[in-house]
């Protein structure tokens, strides 16, 4: 289990992927999958498309891992998402805005786990829906 | 729908009625001749001051600054708000208030026309919306034009038919009434961080003085036949010494005039009237001001008073807002539009005890009671600049009192007292002088024929207040007056009763009136291709999409231009 | 086919106004842009689309009655002591205005997807001011642009060409211009900028403030401030002041991460403190292609730009009490109606908790993930392609969108669903 911050944010592909469907292969495929530097992979013995499990104060997922040279050491980066608001917590501060960015998030391998289907991610976790 | 306002004491200055006792009779949203007694729905309003609606031609209600004042400035809101009730909408108040409330407020004041006087073309979709949903009240928008490169680019040249062509298509095409100058060649400078631009100091970038501009615009304006005069704030707002800019301005275009109508209106001229060579020294310039008003009648001013409370300051004048901040250190918004215009927010609260804000105080009052000629003098506050419109009674009653004005007299600076000439002026409005300044004047300054006015064929727009003007002496009854005229007893709108007894009892959609203005459709051939060419260059938006269409008005009513001068 | 121009993209808050959509038997068949999410938009619209009402009967949905659906709705609005109306910022003007009629009406509180984006920089507004423009006046005379916090390559992709660094103005061509990425990442955006500075997450306020005492001539004694080394941020003083017309961008990178509303307050002081030298201006990146004309409908209609409550008759705006994630959280809301957008999607998982636990109604074009978890769902027209209105760009100017096919047979536009809800309300009302 390593100590890593956890940001979240746009990207083109999950903007795409949304116009078409939130149930559509690419939202999800985007939304589900985490971004960490290459080394940091290699520290957490981890190979890109291996499932890593994230867990912050507020929540924990299991995520796909992919290894970026866009992100920070220490950094893991989610896309907008249902998988991403998992890990988020409702504390404002009085602002009205949940903090999204920078959070204190421990990740770990998960080999035997799988990503969850979109679907089931949010029965699991809202109910409703039979 | 017939009605007969019975018994009441008419003031009608446009027919030339006094406060007589007359009857006025209304009839599908018009003011007839009679109506029949025993059909009609009879008003008893006896004893009671009967005149037009208020006509209101330089208000800052609806657009982008006025809604960047709303949102910055939540703390206007959190004490003066309005519970959703009847046909009323809920709302928030001050100085920048929400529009139903400010639809409802101005209704309460009898007033049944307000003019936002300032929307810069980029942005006057925006300022239609807001207008739109502003309750009862019939409105109109000025474009800016002051700043505007194509304008400046023209008139540099000496294409001044293009320069018309040009002004015809966007006032049309944005659905705007008349041709709006602020601060000319400022607002461009301040695009390059400089705060001040001198009546004949060159545009920087554009090889053209103010002066020129000014005069080019003028010429346009009457080359167009729009119904008002270039409506002008001028350089220098805000600065001391400034009155001699404003002179300058006057008399620079003094040889444009052809008759008996005015070719300028100058705009909330407080704020231009200082003498004095900075904020220590400031005094009052408002009597040579008046001086040449009073000799020169190519002219009409509106005064833009000060009331003492906390306001918001905006303007087109982006860079006199800059100063504004620095000398006060609060919030500043800042909102440059491209190729047009600009704007500035600032809040502030006029203080009795402040010695600047006491000698604007009394400049406005100077400017209205020196100004013998109440057809070329308007009562305005710029609202929200000089103070909420909500406060024009209190005006109103400082205006007919010199007792109401030393009762603040007494309390200002005796530097201020000193400085100024507002002591020394015993004169008094009357009712009927009023009634022009806030009513007849205003209508016919703005061409609006079925405004203004009772006579047969007016629009039946129609405020009566519950005050007697045969017992009440407005001298010494100052209080009573403010109290009147703070809440009608009874606004007809269109022959619709509005407000009952300071009261909202309806709420119908305003008219929006634009001029559908046109010029030579050769020189339009040319012209207009030309512009669109251009966008790309200049503007962010396609050109077809800068048009605000007719059907996007809630009630469009456009004007046909006067016939051209020339 | 016939080719409409000038079409307006209901995309992000770039609102671009240029491109051209190609129509055949009221299909979109192809759109010119060089805007892979403007493209999305025009040619998946209608991929997978909900185009019935549905309600949740078990468990699951089934399709039922617009009259249906729109009582059903209007009920759970009536019989709420206290519900939310979210969402607003995919759907144009007249809705949003629709919107706050039915949440007056309702004695609720209306909120929009400003409230987890850009709320923060409004806050920011209100303690500072703005001082702004237009993009037009960045593409005229910019020759600094800054992007900070914010990935214009992934979230606005046109932004630079049209707008800033890569266009040419009246008074500037884009080999004149200078571009400055301030992140916490090498985004894409970075990678072609003239400095890129890689700040610390969650040390963007200490970052500017060594930005303002470096403007103030102070001495800065550590090496580095925030990650960044001293030199670099001396490189971007010396950058800011001497440039002729300096252009701050920012996103949720300022409003998301530690400090949220502090650190717009520092990006406005930081852009006043710059006009004293120069000219600056500031405009935040607005995600939403119309949550500027959510904002600005609210403003002038209740005096607040979001989370405005109702519950007392007047409009009461207080952030973190009146705010969704607030509301939600806490659990004051007893019903919610989301109208174009996916908070479900979007919301922390507690908020979505407390929102699925309640009555919940879905007006949406999408199947979104929100209409999936909902009680009531009523499809809508896109606006934009299927139904015209207004829409406000990032720097507040306000475009029409145009109607360029018709929506499927059944759906109505939003304002017009919502009408359909105000009156039935209205009725409901009066029969109690």
């Amino acid at each position: 289990m390593v100590k890593f911050t956890l940001l979240t944010g746009r990207s083109l592909t999950q903007g795409v992927g949304k116009e078409v469907s939130k149930f559509s292969e690419k939202y999800i495929q985007e939304v589900s999958t985490c971004q960490i530097d290459s080394e940091d992979l290699k520290i957490l013995n981890v190979k890109p498309g291996d499932c890593v499990k994230l867990t912050t104060e507020y929540g924990s997922v299991v995520l796909r891992a992919a290894a970026s040279t866009l992100v920070h050491r220490g950094s893991v980066y989610v896309p907008y998402g249902p998988y991403a608001n998992i890990l988020i917590g409702t504390k404002t501060g009085g602002t009205g805005m949940p903090n999204f960015k920078g959070i204190p998030v421990e990740v770990e391998p998960a080999p035997g786990e799988s990503v969850p289907d979109i679907r089931d991610l949010l029965v699991k976790t809202y109910g409703r829906v039979k | 729908m017939e009605y007969l306002l019975k018994n009441g004491y008419v003031v009608d200055p446009v027919n030339k009625i006094d406060c007589e006792r007359m009857d006025i009779a209304v009839k599908d949203g018009k003011i007839v001749e009679s109506v029949d007694e025993s059909k009609a729905k009879v008003i008893d309003v006896k004893n009671m001051l009967v005149m037009p609606g208020g006509v209101d031609l330089h208000s800052h209600i609806a657009g982008s600054k006025v809604n960047i004042g709303r949102l910055f400035r939540p703390e206007d809101h959190y004490k003066d708000y309005e519970v959703k009730s009847g046909v009323r909408r809920s709302g928030v108040g001050h100085s920048v208030p929400s529009v139903f409330t400010t639809g409802y407020r101005y209704a309460i004041l009898g007033y049944t026309t307000v003019f936002e006087p300032a929307t810069p073309p980029l942005k006057t979709l925006h300022t239609h919306d807001e207008l739109n949903d502003i309750p009862i009240v019939d409105k109109a928008c000025f474009p800016l034009f002051g700043n505007n490169w194509f304008v400046m680019e023209y008139i540099r040249d000496g294409k001044l038919e293009e320069c018309a062509a040009y002004v015809a298509w966007l006032m049309r095409t944005i659905k705007g009434y008349a041709i709006k100058v602020v601060d000319p060649g400022g607002v461009e400078a301040w695009k390059w961080g400089i705060t001040s631009q001198d009546f004949d100091q060159e545009i920087p970038r554009f090889g053209i003085t103010p002066r020129e501009l000014v005069r080019g615009l003028i010429k346009v304006n009457k080359m167009l036949g729009l119904p008002h005069p270039v409506h002008l704030h001028c350089n220098q707002l805000g600065m001391p010494g400034n009155y001699k800019t404003t002179l300058r301005t006057m008399d620079a275009v003094k040889d444009l005039a052809a008759g008996d109508r005015p070719i300028l209106h100058l705009t909330h001229v407080q704020f231009n009237a200082y003498g004095g060579v900075d904020y220590l020294s400031i005094s009052s310039g408002a009597d040579a001001i008046a001086d040449y008003v009073n000799k020169n009648p190519h002219v009409t001013i509106d005064i833009g008073q000060v009331i003492f409370g906390d306001t918001t300051t905006m303007t087109a004048d982006g860079p006199f807002e800059y100063k504004l901040f620095n000398l006060l250190r609060g919030k500043w918004a800042n909102s440059d539009v491209e190729v047009e215009t600009g704007a500035g927010v600032v809040p502030i609260n006029y203080s009795r005890s402040n010695y600047v804000h006491a000698v604007m105080w009394c400049i406005g009052l100077e400017l209205a009671l020196l100004i013998k000629d109440p057809w070329r003098v308007f009562i305005t506050t710029d609202h929200p600049n000089g103070g909420p419109f909500t406060e024009y009674p209190r005006v109103f009653s400082w205006l007919m009192s010199k007792k109401a004005r030393e009762r603040v007299l007494k309390r200002i600076p005796r530097l201020a007292r000193v400085r100024t000439n507002l002591k020394d002026i015993d004169r008094e409005y009357t009712f009927y002088e009023l009634a022009i300044s806030t009513r007849a004047a205003t209508a016919k300054i703005l061409g609006l024929n079925n405004k203004g006015h009772l006579g047969v064929g007016a629009d039946a727009d129609i405020s009566v207040y519950n005050i007697n003007p045969k017992e009440v002496n407005p001298s010494t009854d100052y209080k009573m007056v403010r109290q009147a005229f703070s809440r009608a007893y009874l606004t007809m709108k269109d022959g619709e009763i509005i407000v009952k007894d300071g009261e909202i009892v309806a709420a119908p959609v305003g008219r929006t009136y634009w001029v559908n203005t046109r010029a030579p459709k050769d020189v339009e051939d040319v012209v207009i291709p030309e512009v669109k060419k251009r966008f790309e260059e200049y503007y962010t938006v396609e050109f077809e999409n800068y048009c605000v269409p007719e059907s996007y008005l809630a009630w469009s009513a456009p004007i046909q231009p006067l016939e051209p001068a020339g | 086919m016939k080719v409409i121009n000038a079409v307006l993209c209901p995309g992000c808050g770039s609102l671009c106004d240029d491109n051209e959509v190609y129509v055949e038997d009221n299909k979109i068949v192809k759109v010119k842009t060089e805007c892979a999410l403007s493209a999305s938009k025009f040619l998946n619209y209608n991929k997978e689309r909900n185009t019935k009402p549905l309600v949740r009967v078990d468990g699951q949905l089934k399709p039922t009655t617009l009259e249906d659906a729109i009582e059903r709705v209007a009920r759970m609005l009536v019989e709420a002591e206290y519900p939310l109306l979210y969402g607003w910022s995919l759907t144009s003007c007249e809705a949003q205005k629709k919107g706050v009629e039915l949440a007056e009406e309702v004695g609720g509180v209306i909120d929009n997807t400003t409230t987890v984006c850009h709320g923060p920089s409004i806050l920011g507004v209100q303690d500072f001011g703005d001082p702004t423009c237009t993009l037009g006046e960045v593409k005229a005379r910019a020759d600094l642009v800054i992007y900070w916090g914010c990935d214009p390559s992934s979230a606005h992709p046109r932004h630079m060409r049209r707008y800033s660094s890569l266009t040419k103005g009246k008074f500037r061509t884009p080999e004149q211009r200078k571009v400055v990425v301030v992140d916490v990442r090498k985004t894409a955006t970075a990678r072609n900028a003239n400095l890129f500075i890689q700040v610390k997450p969650n040390q963007d306020y200490e970052l500017i403030t060594a930005l303002k005492m470096l403007l103030q001539n102070e001495e800065i004694e550590e090496q580095e401030v925030a990650g960044v080394p001293v030199e670099q941020i001396e490189e971007l003083a010396e950058l800011m002041r001497s440039c002729e017309f300096g252009m701050l961008f920012f996103g949720l990178g300022l409003t998301m991460s530690e400090g949220k509303d502090r650190n717009i307050d520092a990006a406005i002081t930081l852009v006043r403190e710059l006009n004293k030298w120069t000219k600056f201006a500031i405009m935040p990146m607005r995600g939403h292609y119309n949550v500027t004309g959510a904002n600005q409908v609210l403003t002038w209609q209740t005096g607040y730009p979001y989370a405005v409550d109702f519950s007392r008759g007047y409009p009461r705006f207080e952030p973190g009490d009146t705010t969704a994630v607030d509301v939600l959280s806490r659990g004051y809301n007893d019903a919610t109606l989301v109208v174009a957008s996916d908070p479900v999607a979007n919301l922390p998982k507690d908020a979505v908790k407390h929102l699925c636990s309640k009555p919940l109604a879905v007006i949406d074009p999408h199947m979104s993930l929100t209409a999936f978890m909902a009680d009531v769902v009523i499809p809508s027209a896109f606006v934009g392609i299927e139904e015209e209105g207004t829409a406000y760009r990032m720097d507040g100017v306000a475009l029409l969108m145009k109607k360029i096919v018709d929506p499927p047979e059944g759906i109505l536009s939003d304002v017009q669903i919502l009408d359909l809800i105000l009156k039935r309300v209205r009725e409901l009302k009066k029969g109690r």
